[in-house]
């Protein structure tokens, strides 16, 4: 496919569909921000697995993570990570200066509140693709300006 | 570094893969939310709508193309530039109805379905309704009103995949009352 609009507008749809369902049903905000967590979960494994295929087995942690935010990032999100900080004891900082699904939604504080649902299904997909490559991990984003955002990650110790 | 020149990946290709993959998610989850197949296709339909009518936009932007003239230019216009551009698909077109008002897409490989089988118990699932939503959603705001629907589904054991299009009426511009 030579386009990525579908896949934003899917996205989009996704997060409405979600949202929706939380206003007229009885489930709370958390769990419906799950489900899209458990969405980008799955794909997250699907992808890792077509993306890795061919490659060479990963010598250690960083360098499985030093994977997700070159090749795994440009190919959902067209970018490399900016910047990937870590303090060597499982817990790592992605950082993302212009992520792909806030770019278009605004450039400041404007709907900052709406930020989360839109991070969470990315959040899914990086921990799906962790979990794939033997890596179990809790994913957060958090954003104090749009569109930059980050994503920490906390390796759990098996 | 072997172990670098290893790693290029086809962009093009994952990113069609990413997109398939999320819509399998979304039917997976849909499919958990609602109690019947019936419910599911609706919902597919309705969000297919929702993003038929922001597409249009963003394909006329692009895609410098003007007004339709008649209903076998819309046909060539949506199999040979849209479903190119964002599918990477060229479906054929079909089975015209003599009034010229009714054609059929055929298409090949249905991008959507790449990794996916249905289970039996899903016989009236259509997998890819969302694409007939986009279909109606987006000719709706260029006037026309057109009734989609698969006519054929690889996934249900047809030869092939066909998405039957028929022409409803020219939707007039209503102009607020008292405008002139």
């Amino acid at each position: 496919m030579a386009d990525e609009a579908p896949f934003q507008f899917l996205h989009s749809e996704l997060i409405q569909y979600i949202t929706k369902s939380a206003e007229s049903g009885d489930t709370e905000n958390a769990r419906n921000i799950t489900k899209l967590e458990i969405m980008g979960f799955r794909v997250g494994q699907g992808l890792i697995e077509r993306l890795t295929k061919d490659t060479v087995r990963f010598k250690d942690e960083l360098d499985i993570m030093k994977f997700i935010c070159k090749d795994f990032w440009t190919c959902v999100f067209k970018k490399q990570i900016d910047n990937l900080r870590t303090n060597h004891q499982g817990i790592y900082v992605l950082q993302d200066n212009k992520f792909r699904l806030l770019s278009q939604l605004s450039a400041g504080k404007q709907y900052l509140e709406q930020a989360p649902k839109y991070l969470a299904f990315t959040c899914g997909l990086v921990r799906g693709a962790l979990s794939n490559l033997g890596v179990k991990s809790i994913v957060t984003a958090e954003v104090s300006v749009m569109p930059a955002c980050k994503f920490q990650v906390m390796i759990q110790k098996m | 570094m072997s172990r670098q020149s290893n790693r290029t990946t086809d962009s093009k290709k994952m990113n069609s893969e990413l997109f398939t993959l999320t819509y399998g998610a979304l039917v997976t989850q849909l499919c958990k939310d609602y109690e019947n197949d019936e419910e599911v296709n609706k919902q597919l339909d309705k969000m297919g709508y929702n993003i038929g009518v922001r597409l249009i936009e963003d394909f006329l932007a692009r895609s410098t193309i003007g007004r339709c003239q008649d209903f076998r230019e819309t046909a060539d216009v949506i199999a040979k530039v849209a479903f190119k551009m964002y599918l990477g698909i060229t479906p054929s077109v079909t089975n015209w109805s003599p009034a010229g008002d009714e054609f059929s897409l055929i298409l090949e490989n249905n991008p959507l379905v790449d990794f996916v089988e249905l289970p039996d118990n899903h016989n009236t699932l259509i997998y890819s309704n969302l694409l007939c939503g986009v279909l109606r959603g987006a000719l709706e705001m260029v006037q026309m009103a057109v009734d989609v629907r698969f006519a054929q589904d690889t996934l249900r054991g047809d030869n092939v995949t066909e998405i039957r299009m028929k022409f409803i009426k020219r939707i007039e511009e209503n102009l607020p009352a008292g405008d002139e």
